[in-house]
């Protein structure tokens, strides 16, 4: 199944990336080597088999609740591009 | 006794810091002196924090002296910059974290801290840890020090080149597909990737959550022992940390391997593996037996997967974990009139070539339609990868490969073909599937004068089998000691 260039643009807005021109074509092209070498995964029959995301058994990770003091308010925000009053500055969304 | 201390591993550097024969601010300021000095042609180093270091130094000084040091007490590291450290930017490699200066301390740091290690500072990478030739570094390459016109492998390429080029006593990297492993190999130093679980990611910056690990990149087997004695362990802040006893690995030093089961599996030893790799690793096959190993046949029969199950994987887990550099909260922020234009412009700028094509495929692998033909199906043959390795460690203890078909490439070689590039990790990206730990060891050059490594791989929790083959090969041979001419 060979990606167009325009789920190529879908994908990259869904990724919150804006491509080049000659960057989609670019893209594309490379996207569609990669999916076709991982085409060949489909060589195999996996009915049955159950997916694996986590490689050791981990059940349960339980912590007690108890109150710690976090990050200071003022420390997380000394990275961020703009801050005003102890908030994180956005460009105006409404 | 204060010629070359820079040269010296922890292993050497300990007693004499322990006697007081020499002090940890000697040895600093040595290594400080030689990464001025050399470091300007192999790019090692993308913030060195001599301040902090010589602080530290002194610091260690005052611990050796009233009798309260450990083994890593005054030794300088050199840090992958994809490890947060408190006060000290951290950049990843990229633009999108040029200015970042984390407020806190990654778990392996505020160990290594307390232990009393000295940090020299942040080293090269991929970005993102994503690459395996540290040319996707946005802040440029680091050359190979056994050939300057080579890659030193990566994504830990800094780690890698800054021990073999004596700019610091050991380092720690990370290894999502061979990232530890690979480099080591191609630079002549040791490097292990411990089980999944075993050291708490906390604070190393996330690119693939269910493959990612720290461990060691060293001088000899001894010191990635000593390293992971500090680093490994539960930790509370990291639910997937394992709470396993953690053995002290430095006795599995010396033990004979008379006995011991090696399995090589016959996919790891086909076409495509270049003669030089192949003449050094079975050498050093006939090394292990030589020394009382019993080499026995494994199958691990969907290796020829590895690659394309990584490249679902790997790139979903990243789209998920990248989706948090948005401009808003840290890092880089592009100029955008609303702020999905700011996003857009962040993002684009922010992020290196590679980076944005592995979030691209991981966001439409993991996209609606074609989430059961893409994730689930590597999940699934993911599943089946783990299930090979099982099956072979019913036969043997310990599983013996090359690390890399091919020593290092040229620099440039790879870069316009991403998937030549990735086809290269297809020995190294299963023990990362797997979840189990593997260990490169110097076994041998190429006619053309680069290393060879040799990898030990062992079942989860293994390390200590790892360490006392890879150990027991390495006092038979020599490799490790050569050291590249700078």
């Amino acid at each position: 199944m060979a990606l167009t260039r325009e789920e190529v643009l879908h994908v990259a807005q869904l990724a919150r990336l804006s491509l080049e021109p000659a960057e989609v074509e670019l893209f594309t092209r490379q996207l569609n080597d990669i999916l076709a070498y991982v085409e060949k995964l489909q060589e195999l029959d996996t009915a049955g088999i159950a997916p694996m995301a986590h490689v050791i058994p981990v059940f349960n990770a339980f912590r007690a609740d108890e109150v710690k003091t976090g990050l200071p308010r003022d420390e997380a925000l000394e990275n961020a591009p703009e801050g005003e009053e102890g908030n994180f500055v956005v460009p105006r969304i409404i | 006794m204060t010629d070359a201390l820079y040269s010296l591993s922890i292993s050497q550097l300990g007693p004499l810091l322990a006697r007081r024969e020499v002090s940890p601010l000697e040895v600093t300021d040595q290594l400080l002196e030689r990464i001025e000095g050399l470091d300007g042609q192999l790019h090692t180093y993308l913030t060195v924090d001599a301040d902090g270091a010589r602080a530290q130094a002194r610091e260690a000084e005052g611990r050796l002296a009233k009798g309260e040091a450990t083994p890593l007490t005054g030794i300088p590291l050199a840090l992958k910059d994809v490890l947060v450290t408190r006060g000290l930017r951290t950049t990843c490699g990229s633009r999108i974290l040029e200015n970042f200066v984390p407020p806190y301390d990654a778990t392996v740091c505020a160990r290594l801290r307390q232990a009393g290690a000295v940090f020299l500072g942040k080293v090269n990478m991929d970005e993102f840890a994503m690459g395996s030739s540290t040319e996707n570094s946005a802040f440029g390459p680091t050359h190979n020090p056994w050939n300057r016109d080579c890659i030193p492998g990566g994504s830990s390429g800094g780690s890698a080149a800054a021990v073999a080029a004596d700019l610091c006593s050991a380092s720690l990297g990370s290894d999502t597909g061979g990232s530890i492993r690979q480099p080591a190999s191609h630079c002549g130093v040791v490097g292990l990737k411990p089980t999944y679980g075993r050291v708490s990611r906390y604070g190393l910056v996330a690119y693939a959550s269910s493959l990612d690990q720290i461990g060691p990149l060293t001088k000899e087997v001894r010191d990635a022992a000593l390293l992971l004695n500090c680093i490994a362990g539960h930790d509370r802040r990291d639910s997937t940390s394992l709470d396993a006893a953690v053995p002290d690995y430095l006795e599995s030093l010396g033990r004979e391997i008379k006995g011991l089961k090696i399995g090589v599996p016959r996919e790891y030893f086909g076409g495509g593996l270049d003669p030089d790799v192949d003449a050094a690793v079975r050498q050093a096959l006939k090394t292990l037996e030589g020394l009382g190993a019993e080499l026995v046949e494994v199958s691990l029969p969907h290796t020829e997967y590895a690659v394309a199950v990584y490249y679902l994987v790997a790139v979903a887990e990243a789209s998920s974990n990248l989706a948090r550099y948005d401009g808003v909260k840290y890092g880089f922020r592009g100029e955008g009139r609303s702020l999905l234009e700011m996003y857009g412009a962040t993002r684009t700028q922010g992020f290196g070539a590679e980076v944005r094509r592995r979030i691209m495929l991981g966001t439409y692998a993991l996209s609606a339609g074609y989430y059961d033909a893409y994730y689930r199906k590597g999940s699934q043959v993911r599943s089946l990868i783990r299930g090979d390795f099982d099956a072979a460690y019913k036969k043997c203890e310990v599983v013996a490969t090359p690390i890399s078909p091919t020593p290092a490439f040229r620099l440039g070689e790879k870069m316009a073909d991403p998937l030549t590039m990735y086809l290269s990790d297809i020995f190294t990206i299963s023990a990362n599937l797997g979840g189990i730990p593997g260990i490169s060891v110097p076994c041998g050059f190429s006619s053309g004068g680069l290393p060879i490594g040799l990898q030990l791989m062992g079942p989860p929790l293994g390390e200590a089998a790892l360490f006392q083959a890879a150990y027991a090969f390495e006092q038979a041979t020599d490799w490790h000691k050569r050291k590249p001419q700078l």
